[in-house]
């Protein structure tokens, strides 16, 4: 193994890292302003991947033109979720809100199970199998494009919350929830835009990573438990450790897959998961006190 | 039985009787039903141990039934050892395996869901170690040896016989589960277990040994797990990692106690006995509107009948959080008001 091989997989690894930041940065968000673990992450992902699966196959589009798309139906499908069910459970204690939604996601990957079957089907692009090169070192055009987007709807997330009136009463929410009530902000409303502006995430990084990988609804709880690999890792509801998180994990994927079976690397995913857990349950950014 | 109503009491001799006489009354297709049924039951009745009493989430309990399974039909298969010796080692090393989750866990203070993280994380991590371990079949399988004699009569220490034997094996297994977790409710460890459920900084302050009653609690579930995993290796006499160990297994395991009713005795035997006729009835009636070509044949079955699940916990959480057993109780009048008891 050279060292070009090594930095090729660096790259490599960089890149997909960044779209699985952009998923799990859904999942922080959800949990660092309403505190509730979403279970059904993954699954909702699968959602957007399908969306924009069908929709290349009816009108010929480029997946990268189905984020706006992908995005606008999981806000959607998130809002309505938090709106109509979620909401109705906060009184009881957190393992029964798991188990919730851990039963919303078994119902969505049935479904998609129902609806396209168990076999794995992906996009023909013609210029999938492109590629830039700088010197030595080869960068797929697909990963390229997949990361870049990621970038964009990650930043544009970003600056929502910093500077938008309601991206500001977001986190007012989660910094304080008796205090926003007080100040008079409709805290059901903006939780229920979180959901969906979570969701939205999801469902971008699920069009993007279409470019990438196939899909099939087993997908599902994989992606689910990558993502809290990649937030645990990064720390829950910290936004620039989802995506710190979410490129560490994408490079050690690589790494492991140059090194040994590929087969192994989830395993090594899980290992990793359980280390950080007991070593770092608030991650490698997040805060200390809970 | 003192807080039972006279209804309550005639139900449940009803009930035991029926439960007796079932082998003799019912096709085989009904048998092999109310097998899974009391399968069901009795892992329900052991994770709900953890989560109903202890007040300890977990979503990997597929992982002891698989180590059970494994190191039973392992032994079998490979060295003649009967699984009436066999499951010493499968309780064996499925406690140790609860020992191990459980120490990490409670030392380094991981608390709720992240705790269900863990036994997910630890569940899928083994999973793929025996997809990868090749002397126990890997990805193809460990076959345990079974003849068509072996099919016939009643041998108990090798676990083979008719199928009515492998019914009353499991009823067994239910009712010593059941009267066991009812023995612990009523002791002092059931006291402290609830204590640690309902509020561990107080339980703590009154100087109840946190530490200690949890890790009993995920001991005591995992090792009766563990032997559900034994009926099962020589029920199925085949043993697929993705199928054992699985994360919907895993689930499928929470199902009964949640629908039955958390924390309650009968609740996962309710729960049960509840969900898998009606799974198994929506499975005939969705290949049976395949057949009338009302629905397409491509449609997986299997996937009816997960959305089934999922929307029956969605459902519970929902409108019945604590279980449908409670409310059927009070419903018929089984159980005396609290307070009346005698």
């Amino acid at each position: 193994m050279d060292t070009v091989t090594i930095i090729n997989a660096l790259v490599s690894g960089l890149l997909t890292g960044l779209v699985y930041g952009l998923s799990a940065l859904g999942l922080s968000v959800i949990f660092g302003v309403i505190r509730i673990v979403n279970f059904a992450h993954g699954e909702l992902m699968v959602l957007g991947m399908f969306l924009a699966l069908l929709l290349f196959r009816w009108l010929g589009l480029d997946p990268l033109w189905s984020v706006p798309i992908g995005a606008a139906l999981l806000f959607l499908v998130g809002y309505a979720l938090q709106h109509f069910v979620v909401r109705r459970v906060a009184y009881l204690p957190d393992h029964m809100q798991f188990l919730l939604l851990a039963g919303i996601a078994i119902m969505l990957v049935s479904a998609c199970l129902v609806a396209f079957g168990p076999d794995a089907q992906g996009v023909q692009l013609d210029y999938a199998l492109d590629s830039f090169a700088l010197g030595s070192l080869i960068i797929d055009k697909v990963r390229l494009y997949a990361a870049l987007a990621a970038i964009a709807v990650a930043s544009a997330l970003l600056l929502f919350f910093k500077y938008s009136p309601t991206g500001r009463a977001i986190r007012a929410c989660a910094d304080n929830h008796l205090g926003a009530k007080v100040v008079g902000l409709n805290v059901d409303r903006l939780y229920a835009l979180t959901f969906g502006i979570g969701a939205a995430c999801i469902g971008a990084a699920g069009c993007i990573i279409l470019l990438l990988v196939q899909v099939h609804p087993y997908l599902a709880p994989p992606y689910t438990l990558l993502a809290f690999i990649v937030v645990i890792i990064g720390g829950m509801g910290s936004l620039f450790g989802a995506l710190l998180g979410g490129i560490l994990i994408g490079v050690a994927e690589e790494l492991a897959s140059i090194v040994g079976e590929p087969s192994l690397k989830t395993a090594f995913s899980f290992a990793l998961l359980i280390v950080v857990l007991l070593l770092r349950p608030q991650g490698l950014l997040g805060r200390a006190v809970r | 039985m003192s807080d039972l109503t006279a209804s309550g009491r005639a139900a449940l001799i009803a009930f035991a009787a029926l439960l007796l006489v079932l082998p003799w009354v019912v096709s085989s297709y009904v048998l092999s039903v109310a097998v899974i049924c009391l399968y069901l039951a009795y892992v329900g009745q052991a994770w709900n141990l953890m989560l109903g009493f202890a007040g300890l989430l977990s979503i990997g309990h597929a992982l002891f039934v698989g180590l059970g399974a494994y190191a039973s039909g392992y032994l079998f298969a490979k060295y003649d050892v009967p699984p009436a010796i066999g499951i010493v080692a499968a309780v064996a090393i499925a406690m140790l395996m609860g020992a191990v989750i459980g120490y990490l866990g409670f030392r380094f203070a991981i608390g709720g869901v992240y705790f269900a993280l863990l036994t997910i994380a630890f569940a899928e991590f083994v999973r793929i170690l025996l997809e990868h371990a090749k002397f126990l079949g890997g990805t193809q399988g460990l076959f345990l040896p079974v003849s068509q004699e072996s099919r016939r009569g009643v041998d108990l220490i090798n676990l083979r016989g008719w199928p009515e034997m492998y019914y009353y094996v499991i009823l067994a297994l239910c009712l010593g589960a059941f009267v066991l977790c009812r023995a612990l409710l009523e002791s002092r460890v059931g006291y402290y277990w609830r204590a640690i459920r309902d509020n561990p900084e107080a339980a703590a302050a009154v100087g109840v040994d946190i530490f200690r009653f949890r890790m009993y609690a995920v001991v005591l579930s995992a090792g009766m797990t563990g032997a559900a995993g034994v009926f099962r290796a020589f029920y199925d006499n085949l043993l697929f990692p993705d199928q054992v160990l699985n994360i919907e297994k895993s689930i499928e395991i929470t199902l009964a106690p949640i629908v039955g009713g958390v924390g309650t005795l009968f609740g996962p035997i309710f729960g049960a006995f509840v969900l898998t006729p009606l799974s198994e009835l929506l499975t005939d009636v969705v290949e049976g509107l395949k057949d009338l070509g009302i629905i397409a044949k491509n449609v997986k079955t299997d996937g009816a009948k997960l959305l089934f699940w999922g929307l029956a916990v969605v459902l519970i959480v929902l409108f019945k959080p604590t279980g449908l057993w409670p409310w059927v109780c009070r419903r018929l009048g089984l159980v005396k008001a609290p307070g009346a008891r005698s």
